[in-house]
């Protein structure tokens, strides 16, 4: 099928209603859902598939959490809505002691098919209790899978498998994202395996490895870098857990040098466990230590301006990258040093 | 049809096969405890003084019907047929268990069983027997599930969101709360060693949302039979959901954080002749005890003594059997820890950073 551009906001619609459609114990749960939620992205699924399928909930997330666990044990596949991610902290307890071990605790008995999307990240100046980008929470979890998009490719696709997925998968969307335009495909072809890194941007200089929105100025960093003469290869890792460190690998190997840029505080974050990987795994080919460009260690400021001081911009990025290919190469100083 | 068991006292011919599931039970329960002198099973729970709840609650429940438990699930699986020996193998943490050694007593499983999962986190099956009662309603089938929960689930706030969802939505779910507090039976607002909860009558939490509540002695066979054949029938009946409170007088062995066979085991004879039952715990035995009860109520329903000894001289080799099975099983094999995190073994071994076993 032909691509046309649509935006994010659109992708995921049409990504549910293709299931919907696909697979009559597909049912989605969420706040609001039946008109819309905040940002439209079930807008019109209730006319579709009806009030039984598309159904509004109490604010309850962690009943609601329950339901779909209770509900995907007994035979349906639901999705569930979280509005903000902020508030999975409240679903913890289903999420984390229930979905992501029945599988294992039953010794394989329990599939648990869930995939729960949480809108995420800082914009707008919707505060601290909307803007939170908590990933290497969820990520942390064995059992969960948890996957984030930057295009509206992407999102459509991602979302596809992680209904189908016979797992409970977290879909982290970015509502900065919701209403850019890029080019869908729908259809079979057009659904993105979880685990599946990706090259936006080929580059030899340096490698620069991010997800969800922070790809999109990841890229805007590149452009910046290329106007120097630096050539940085662009990393989009969609899957957070499990992580394609293979296709990670094979950049660094190729560039020696990494830099790790993500929207979610810095501290313990996904950025770490990247670095660590290269480090474990491709030491030998780094030229420079991994740099990690992430957002500082408060809460989401609600001020406008404050928001976009915490959210790490292309000139960091670039920045970053600069340091890493200012540093002395190792190799040629133990050469000098050896003379 | 289950759906028209008019409620009532429990049928006369099935007091006896009951009073064997309770036996089996409560021989099951003293056999772990004896165990866990000698091998580490971890923090478990025993069932042991609920048995007259578990055992008709549950044999009312058909194929297909789910039910949630918490940690304190033997009785509940032994009731619905779990096989003994896999479950105390699984407590041990052999490779034979009921989910190869990875669930553990807090987490003895058997989807087969009608039992998905059971949950350590007290409030935590609540809304998971809801979702299921909600497939159930969606999927067109005629089934119920049942959430078991003990006093402290209602601390919890999941209990308040799960009551709600089912109430609005009128699923086929039944809240059977096994209250087994210290002094349930005699309980006052504030005064609850056991449950810190400002409510003098925990039936009351479901009355305002329009949920039907019960509040019946959990010892009581014909009183557990008669409150769930109406909870049944009214989940059946596209009537919505149900609250059993059912209080049972706590075991003594069950007052500290460890059980302890404080008691000794339980002898037949005391339901025929109370005068042999010895002293420091006369009163839990006389009184309380289920199976005691129990043993009395099918003496007067025309069991004879000798059928009733024979039963739990099954029971107990029974049970001894399951013990020597699960000793002499096998340990899991090392990747084992690393299989069905996920569905797929690819993935597992991408996550894990480890190969398949196969």
């Amino acid at each position: 099928m032909t691509a046309t551009e649509i935006r994010m906001v659109d992708a995921i619609r049409e990504a549910m209603r293709a299931e919907l459609a696909a697979d009559p114990s597909v049912v989605l749960l969420g706040e609001d859902v039946s008109v819309g939620g905040p940002f439209g992205a079930t807008k019109g699924l209730q006319d579709e598939f009806g009030a039984a399928r598309i159904r509004d909930t109490p604010i309850s997330e962690a009943a609601v959490m329950g339901l779909a666990v209770g509900a995907a044990a007994a035979g349906l596949r639901p999705i569930v809505e979280i509005m903000f991610m902020d508030f999975a902290t409240l679903a913890l307890d289903q999420l984390v002691n229930h979905a992501a071990k029945l599988r294992y605790m039953s010794g394989g008995q329990l599939s648990i098919p869930l995939t729960v999307r949480m809108q995420a990240g800082a914009s707008g100046a919707f505060g601290a209790h909307h803007s939170q980008s908590l990933e290497a929470w969820l990520a942390h979890v064995p059992g969960l899978k948890v996957v984030a998009a930057s295009t509206p490719a992407d999102a459509y696709g991602l979302l596809r498998a992680a209904i189908r997925d016979p797992d409970p998968v977290v879909v982290i969307e970015h509502r900065a994202l919701y209403w850019g335009r890029g080019p869908v495909e729908t259809g079979e072809a057009a659904i993105v395996p979880l685990a599946s890194a990706v090259v936006r941007r080929p580059g030899i200089d340096a490698t620069i490895v991010s997800w969800s929105r922070m790809t999109v100025t990841a890229l805007a960093a590149a452009d910046l870098l290329a106007a120097e003469g630096i050539q940085a290869e662009v990393i989009d890792l969609r899957g957070l857990q499990p992580m394609d460190t293979a296709t990670v690998l094979a950049s660094v190997r190729r560039t020696g040098r990494a830099v790790v840029a993500h929207e979610a505080v810095g501290f313990g974050g996904l950025g770490a466990e990247v670095a660590a990987r290269i480090g474990e795994d491709a030491f030998d080919a780094l030229r420079a230590p991994v740099e990690r460009v992430a957002a500082p260690f408060t809460p989401v400021p609600a001020a406008p301006d404050l928001e976009r001081a915490f959210v790490p911009d292309a000139a960091a990025i670039a920045a970053a990258v600069r340091r890493t290919l200012a540093r002395p190469d190792p190799r040629r100083r133990s050469l000098e040093e050896g003379r | 049809m289950p759906s028209t068991v008019p409620s009532g006292a429990l049928p006369a011919p099935q007091r006896l096969p009951q009073l064997r599931t309770m036996l089996r039970i409560r021989r099951f329960e003293e056999a772990l405890i004896d165990l866990a002198q000698a091998h580490d099973v971890g923090h478990f729970h025993v069932y042991i003084g609920q048995e007259a709840t578990g055992v008709p609650a549950l044999a009312l429940l058909e194929d297909g019907d789910v039910a949630y438990s918490t940690h304190r699930n033997h009785g509940h699986l032994l009731a619905r047929g779990v096989d003994p020996n896999a479950m105390l193998a699984e407590i041990l943490g052999r490779a034979t268990g009921t989910n190869g050694g990875k669930g553990g007593t807090l987490h003895l499983a058997s989807p087969a069983h009608g039992f998905p999962t059971t949950s350590a986190s007290v409030g935590g099956p609540l809304p998971i027997a809801v979702g299921s009662a909600f497939a159930f309603r969606e999927l067109g089938r005629d089934r119920v599930s049942v959430a078991l929960f003990g006093d402290g689930a209602l601390e919890e706030g999941a209990w308040h969101e799960a009551a709600n969802i089912a109430a609005l939505r009128q699923l086929p779910v039944v809240f059977l709360c096994e209250n087994n507090s210290v002094g349930a039976v005699t309980q006052q607002a504030g005064d609850y060693p056991s449950s810190t909860l400002a409510v003098g009558t925990l039936a009351d939490l479901a009355r305002p949302f329009g949920i039907p509540a019960a509040v019946i002695d959990g010892s009581d066979s014909d009183a557990v039979h008669a409150a769930m054949s109406d909870a049944l029938v009214r989940a059946r009946s596209g009537d919505g959901p149900s609250f059993i409170e059912a209080r049972t007088v706590r075991w003594p062995g069950n007052q500290g954080i460890w059980a302890e066979l404080v008691t000794g085991r339980v002898q037949v004879h005391y339901g025929w002749d109370a005068a042999t039952i010895p002293d420091p715990h006369r009163a839990w035995f006389a009184e309380h005890d289920p199976v005691v009860r129990a043993v009395r109520e099918a003496l007067a329903a025309g069991a004879g003594r000798d059928a009733i000894a024979a039963i739990d001289a099954d029971a107990t080799r029974e049970m001894a059997a399951a013990v020597a099975f699960a000793l002499a099983s096998p340990w899991p094999d090392a990747d084992e820890a690393f299989a069905n995190l996920y569905a797929d073994p690819r993935v597992n071994a991408l996550a894990t950073g480890r190969r398949a076993a196969k």
